[in-house]
């Protein structure tokens, strides 16, 4: 799987016998926060009127805005400028590996197909939690594994399994967008070698089997679109909803 | 059994998992279409709701693709 590959663009220098390189990752992700920057610069013209550019980005503002406010309420604004880096992050990275720039010899690297970047991530929103969790309520936030209600005969095991559940968190948020954009990429490379490789045997094969793959890839293509925005989204939201158990304890 | 083969196979039972979660994914979505049918008022408010329950249902289908490509790449 070539299109996953880490592949060092400039040598770097040694820190304690470990390499520091420039990668294809790397690239990407400076790619990516240009373009980003390139579109909010685009929209921050603070215009009475807004132009369509600037009416995109204050959608987008007001899209995040509006989530923080119904998970979280009113302490959910300070939170605006992470959450909203975050999905704007996530989004563009995921849509940027999905460009066909192969077309013109360029090959997109998708870095959130890769586990120690959307770790990373993850990593950042718990240490989130964790900090705000604890400035906030002291070791009161510790009652967070006690949810209301609990009968007293089961005190010994709720705790238990709140636990595991809230260390989980970490590992699915990071997993679940990992695992959701390589195996976008594995099927459409899949159905491109159904493409490929039928065509080669001979021209009933690339009639017969060949193109309905294409069509279907056409579709998968646009399911990958959905995909890359509706994980963006769901990071953004499990990373509020985890924020609103540190703001709120349950 | 060749040990190379049982993976192949212990993969391809992991692709079981992926078809379960679509069949919850489904679920998810199917019973919000059906309520907000019901009370088209109601249905922008638990959008986040419906997002969080196909987050679950999704991370275990996931899951099982971990699984099949541990047993493939790593195992």
């Amino acid at each position: 799987m070539h299109q996953f590959e880490v592949q060092t663009l400039w040598d770097g220098f040694n820190i304690g016998g470990h390499q520091i390189a420039f990668t294809n990752s790397a690239l990407w992700m400076c790619l990516t926060v240009v373009v980003l920057w390139l579109f909010m610069l685009g929209g921050m013209k603070r215009q009475v009127i807004p132009g369509r550019w600037q009416m995109l980005v204050e959608n987008f503002t007001g899209f995040i805005d509006s989530m923080l406010a119904q998970n979280i309420g009113k302490e959910g604004k300070k939170y605006l400028p992470y959450v909203f880096s975050l999905f704007m992050f996530i989004l563009f990275a995921n849509i940027l590996g999905m460009l066909p720039l192969a077309i013109v010899g360029v090959h997109p690297f998708t870095f959130t197909s890769h586990f120690t970047v959307t770790g990373v991530l993850a990593i950042l929103s718990f240490s989130i939690v964790l900090i705000v969790g604890f400035w906030k309520h002291g070791l009161h936030f510790f009652s967070l594994f006690v949810p209301h209600g609990t009968p007293w005969w089961l005190i010994w095991l709720i705790p238990v399994i709140e636990f595991v559940s809230f260390m989980v968190r970490p590992f699915s948020l990071g997993l679940r967008l990992f695992v959701a954009m390589t195996a976008g990429h594995v099927l459409l490379e899949v159905l491109s070698s159904f493409v490929i490789n039928s065509s080669n045997a001979g021209a009933i094969y690339g009639i017969g089997i060949g193109i309905p793959s294409f069509v279907l890839m056409i579709a998968i293509c646009a399911l990958e679109l959905l995909v890359a925005a509706i994980q963006a989204y769901v990071f953004a939201l499990l990373t509020s909803l985890y924020i609103n158990d540190a703001e709120h304890l349950h | 059994m060749d040990a190379e083969a049982a993976k192949l196979i212990g993969a391809g039972l992991a692709a079981i998992g992926a078809g379960m979660a679509a069949i919850g994914v489904g679920t998810v979505f199917g019973q919000f279409l059906e309520g907000a049918l019901r009370n088209p008022g109601a249905a922008d408010g638990q959008q986040g709701r419906l997002f969080i329950g196909f987050a679950a249902a999704e991370l275990l289908g996931l899951l099982a693709f971990v699984v099949a490509m541990i047993l493939i790449f790593v195992a």
